[in-house]
């Protein structure tokens, strides 16, 4: 039968445990009613999950990657470049894979109706990009560093500033969803979501350096965010008991 | 410049509530047109350890065609038939009520490790405001007694309660009823993938 071929399959490692937060963190109060209570069920990776959506740098717009040309005119806020390289836990790129980014203004503002800080919203910023990495992992993105924010978790809660990143990466066992920050931010010390992270050396992997190098005088600062997602099983799998 | 060996994973982050007009601005809950011949209608509601609808989470599917082909260059079964336009991948956000909905094609088996076929399923990833990671489920049919009965992945499952939250319920209009239960009674098997 045709299914039977090459059913043989790597899986992706499991060596995750100690960088991602736990689901219950009850500092971030939006986890008390959401975190799962019942123990997780190891899932064998299979075909689908070694699979993913594919997607192709034909899909994006010429501008899906420079938030500050999305509009008539240029955003207001310290314009930056946000680059880096994605790759395994082997140093081995991530390439032709969707990263999707989301972000407040300079002011500390989404363009979302749910967001009700009562600060402005820029007619000439929505914070949407997304691009391909290239053949060696690379992305790149121009915007505009965006604000802090205050939300209502504790009292005087702010969320340090930080850019939203969703990634594939080559199947759906390597999904991530994640935020990158800004190097000495005042705020991480009372951030519930970046404190969530147990590991400080896990912990300081969601910072962005700043990079001096890629900076573009006279026109942008640069900053330097490296994604690492897990790693490929050296060999295929062993057959589960039966 | 290559990076060394055995870096450290770049840790999960909440997508928080304000992902919409970048993640969900494109309708990609339609996997396939809504006159499509074997069109199947999978909806449900997100709910919380309160019983309370969670409006701001988005549910992601990746499946295999209906003849069990996944669309990915790893799929290597080429007398399979792949579809034009068929991706195999889906994104709702859930609405005010915590209801989402996709349209797609039920798929094919596909094989486990052993190259045994598993009951058709259709991988689910949850995310949200409050979970610091995506949940991982699957969503099996209800016409499938026999496959379910023999499925290695759903048989892992020890609790028979907790392994029928995975099998989909049908309904007097033809859908699919698949709701997520995040915490507490009744919650949904989650997996660790
Ligand atoms: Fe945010």
């Amino acid at each position: 039968m045709a299914w039977q071929r090459s059913s043989r399959v790597a899986g992706y490692r499991r060596d995750d445990a100690e960088a991602h937060p736990p689901y219950l963190h009850p500092d971030y109060k939006g986890t008390r009613l959401r975190a799962p209570e019942r123990p997780l069920t190891i899932l064998p990776h299979t075909l689908s999950e070694i699979t993913g959506p594919v997607y192709g740098p034909g899909q994006m717009g010429p501008l899906d990657h420079d938030l500050t040309r999305q509009h008539g005119g240029e955003p207001l806020g310290e314009r930056i470049i946000v680059h880096g390289r994605v790759t395994d836990d082997d140093g081995r790129p991530v390439r032709n894979s969707l990263i999707e980014i989301w972000q407040a203004n300079a002011a500390g503002r989404y363009v979302h109706q749910g967001d009700r800080h009562p600060a402005p919203l820029d007619p000439n910023f929505s914070g949407a990009g997304r691009c391909i990495t290239d053949e060696e992992g690379h992305y790149r993105f121009v915007t505009v560093k965006p604000g802090a924010y205050p939300w209502g978790n504790h009292p005087n809660a702010w969320r340090p500033a930080h850019i939203h990143f969703s990634l594939f990466g080559p199947a759906f066992a390597t999904r991530l969803v994640t935020q990158m920050y800004f190097p000495g931010d005042p705020l991480f010390g009372q951030d519930p979501i970046f404190q969530s992270v147990r590991d400080p050396q896990a912990r300081e992997r969601l910072i962005s350096s700043f990079d001096l190098d890629a900076t573009e005088p006279e026109w942008a600062l640069a900053y330097r965010f490296d994604i690492v997602l897990r790693g490929r099983e050296a060999t295929p799998m062993k057959r589960t008991p039966k | 410049m290559t990076p060394d060996p055995g870096l450290g994973l770049t840790p999960s982050q909440t997508v928080g509530p304000f992902f919409h007009f970048a993640l969900t601005k494109e309708d990609w809950s339609r996997l396939v047109p809504l006159d499509h011949p074997q069109a199947i209608w999978i909806e449900g509601t997100v709910r919380d350890g309160a019983d309370d609808p969670v409006p701001d989470a988005m549910v992601e599917v990746w499946q295999a065609n209906a003849a069990g082909r996944y669309a990915h260059p790893e799929d290597r079964r080429e007398d399979l038939p792949l579809d034009k336009g068929f991706t195999g991948f889906g994104r709702c956000p859930t609405d005010a009520e915590g209801r989402y909905e996709f349209v797609t094609v039920k798929p094919g088996p596909v094989p486990d490790p052993n190259g045994e076929p598993q009951a058709p399923h259709i991988d689910v990833a949850v995310f949200a405001r409050g979970l610091l990671r995506q949940l991982v489920t699957r969503i099996y049919f209800p016409d499938e007694e026999e496959a379910n009965a023999a499925d290695p992945i759903l048989t892992s499952i020890g609790d028979r309660d907790l392994r029928r939250t995975l099998v989909a319920r049908g309904s007097p209009e033809g859908h699919l009823h698949f709701d997520i239960k995040l915490q507490g009674e009744n919650q949904t098997a989650f997996f660790e993938v």
